[in-house]
């Protein structure tokens, strides 16, 4: 029973810890697969969660500053999109600009406003997300595997999480059932052939990064309404480039995407409750050794160990239309 | 906009290099000046305290200098990268894991006589800054990991790794705080400060030393290997257009290896500034950011050594300028500057292109009026 209910905590944790990065890959799939390389989620995450704690504690409702984080994203990804897009810059260089930006001034904003060393001041329990409880969870808990189920596992969590895995077949239909998904898609891998047809690309592509905004901004109200009740400088700590792996990992498709995320999740849920228990064999592993765990597996998953990762044909190189 | 269209040939090389790339950085600098005054601050007093705190006093400058010397490095590092179209950011790690090369040299090899020691110490943190981007060099040529991310996750893994090795293996055990032992005093390479009797002038304390020399040669280094060797040319011909390089029989592989290496190197020595010329131990965090404002001096100075240095003289005085204003601002932190990288990166690289086309013409239909007359 002991195991049972530390194996449920973990699946629990995995779902909670996985949430941004579901967000964020699905993001990422719908720059990516429009042919726009988006290494700014890490940038747009923060830049969300920040907007999210300061617009939540001054205007006393987390939808709000939901919204708010949500505008900045868009905001955002238009900027990504008017440089790479309609000017042509390097995308890379475009995202690397976003996310060095955003790092300094989410921070330096914050010091400037509140005085506190790059925090924002602490949310009150109505103020920010709280985890929802499932109904009938405490009725169906002593049910034997139902209730490890229903109430350990499913219930209990902020409403980013149910959002995140709703999120994914969704995006699923939109992006391989709908004809704009398969615009996008066409975009992404021969955009002179969809121009052709009639379609304008430019406007596909700014869509698409819009779209891309707006999921990115659930990641970083997540972090910053609902996991943590205020903003702390770099909270996203590299969780954008690990999503763009996972992305990456699951070949630029959802369904795929999710697993990987939801490895990294349990990797890092793992890791937590790895620091300072004594391994059979081993003994304890230090734990900044521990950390790094997250990150190197990004690394192996990226090394492909199950085959070359194929990006979508177009991405990377600016559209320019003939005359 | 895209409707000028400006006979590249036409336009002068001073407007391409010099000019497009100053309207960039004014309009960078612009939107800066936005931010200080969102949080709260005057932008007109910051430029002041920037330049008075730069070159203000003898002391300044040198602060000035020493920084500029961390930027020389990792911009060319970013620089040498780019030319093989590799986006190298990860300049942090490869300049944290080069210090612990440092280290371990002047440690352990200290019987040598000093000269060599420094020459040794040089090679080890070229060697271990190159160690470090050679994984993901391997990995972007053999499985296309795309370096952006693996660098990135390399910079994650070198500050786990080096705070374990600060805490456990390396520490001064008289210490609470996580750095090592201070390395023998005759090690330490010479500080402006010992120089500055013979220049006649007098102060206390600056952190600017020898290695700025070392700075110097390095884009000498650099410009001669990218353009001058059979090698840079290879380089640059798989930055271009790695297709055509391979019909060449240039092998797109090998260059993306050794450049990323040669750029981890150039990033390692950083550390030789910040151990063997200031801090003389290994600290927890040295490379306080240097590696990422790297990007940003490469980007500005156009990859090219000739850009690189006032790229980074500009960055020497931002810095040290900028602990300025915090010092007097007290709504000014040291992240605003982060900020301020972030837009001339954006400025300078991602829209580089923004008036590009109506400054060309401008003076393309300039200069040949007055042919015509």
């Amino acid at each position: 029973m002991e195991f049972l209910s530390d194996i449920a905590s973990l699946i629990n944790s995995t779902l909670r810890i996985s949430t941004p990065l579901v967000f964020a890959a699905m993001a990422g799939i719908f720059a990516e697969r429009s042919g726009v390389i988006d290494f700014s989620l890490e940038g747009k995450m923060l830049m969300a969660a920040f907007v999210a704690a300061v617009g939540t504690y001054y205007l006393g409702n987390p939808w709000i500053g939901l919204l708010l984080a949500i505008l900045a994203c868009v905001s955002l990804s238009m900027l990504h999109g008017f440089a790479s897009v309609t000017h042509k810059g390097d995308q890379v260089v475009s995202c690397v600009a976003i996310n060095i930006l955003i790092i300094g001034l989410t921070t330096a904003l914050a010091a400037a406003w509140f005085g506190q060393g790059g925090l924002t001041p602490t949310l009150t329990e109505e103020q920010r997300f709280l985890e929802i409880t499932l109904p009938f969870a405490d009725s169906l808990r002593d049910v034997p595997v139902i209730g490890i189920i229903y109430s350990d596992i499913l219930s209990g969590h902020f409403v980013f999480v149910y959002l995140a895995y709703i999120s994914v077949p969704i995006v699923f239909w939109i992006v391989f059932k709908t004809s704009f998904g398969l615009r996008l898609r066409a975009v992404g891998e021969n955009p002179s052939a969809v121009d052709t047809a009639g379609i304008n690309v430019f406007a596909m592509r700014y869509k698409a990064l819009a779209i891309n905004g707006v999921l990115i901004a659930f990641a970083g109200a997540h972090l910053s309404t609902a996991m943590n009740a205020n903003f702390f400088r770099e909270m996203s700590a590299g969780r954008g480039y690990l999503a763009l792996a996972a992305m990456i990992f699951g070949k630029w498709h959802p369904k795929t995407a999710l697993i990987a995320c939801l490895l990294f999740g349990f990797t890092d849920a793992l890791q937590i409750r790895l620091q300072g228990v004594e391994l059979p064999a081993i003994g304890e592993i230090p734990v900044q050794l521990i950390q790094a765990i997250p990150y190197v597996l990004t690394v192996i998953l990226l090394a492909g160990f199950v085959g070359k990762a194929i990006a979508p044909n177009a991405i990377g190189q600016p559209y320019i239309k003939e005359r | 906009m895209s409707s000028v269209v400006v006979d590249k040939a036409k336009v002068p090389w001073w407007v391409s290099n010099v000019i497009v790339p100053l309207v960039n950085l004014t309009l960078a600098l612009i939107v800066s000046g936005l931010f200080v005054f969102i949080a709260g601050e005057n932008p007109i007093e910051a430029v002041k305290l920037i330049l008075y705190g730069s070159f203000g006093y003898i002391q300044g400058f040198a602060y000035t200098l020493y920084y500029t010397t961390n930027f020389i490095f990792t911009g060319l590092a970013f620089a040498v990268a780019f030319h093989c179209r590799l986006f190298n950011i990860g300049g942090e790690g490869q300049a944290y894991i080069g210090g612990l090369g440092v280290f371990l040299v002047a440690a352990n090899l200290s019987f040598l006589p000093v000269p060599i020691v420094w020459l040794l110490a040089i090679f080890g943190a070229f060697l271990f800054g190159a160690a470090w981007a050679f994984i993901p060099a391997y990995l972007q040529a053999t499985r296309g990991s795309h370096v952006v991310i693996t660098t990135i996750m390399f910079n994650f893994i070198a500050s786990s790794l080096m705070i374990f090795l600060l805490v456990d293996v390396i520490r001064d055990t008289n210490q609470m705080a996580p750095h090592t032992i201070k390395l023998p005093k005759e090690l330490w390479l010479p500080s402006f400060e010992s120089f500055s009797g013979i220049l006649g002038l007098k102060i206390r304390y600056s952190p600017l030393n020898l290695t700025f020399l070392l700075a110097i040669a390095s884009l000498f280094f650099v410009w001669f290997l990218v353009w001058k060797t059979r090698w840079g040319y290879e380089m640059r011909a798989v930055g271009h257009n790695a297709q055509a390089a391979i019909y060449a029989g240039i092998s797109p592989y090998k260059n993306i290896i050794i450049a990323m290496c040669i750029s981890g190197g150039l990033a390692g020595l950083l550390s030789i500034n910040e151990i063997l010329g200031v801090s003389h131990k290994i600290q927890a965090g040295f490379p306080a950011g240097y590696g990422f404002t790297g990007i940003a001096v490469a980007l500005m100075g156009r990859n090219h050594p000739v850009g690189i240095l006032p790229a980074a003289f500009l960055f020497g005085i931002l810095y040290q300028g900028g602990s300025e204003v915090t010092f007097e601002m007290p709504n000014i932190t040291r992240y605003m500057f982060v900020a301020v990288q972030g837009l001339i990166i954006l400025f300078s690289g991602a829209l580089e292109n923004l008036f590009r086309p109506q400054i060309e013409s401008f003076f393309v239909t300039r200069l040949n009026k007055d042919v015509k007359i």
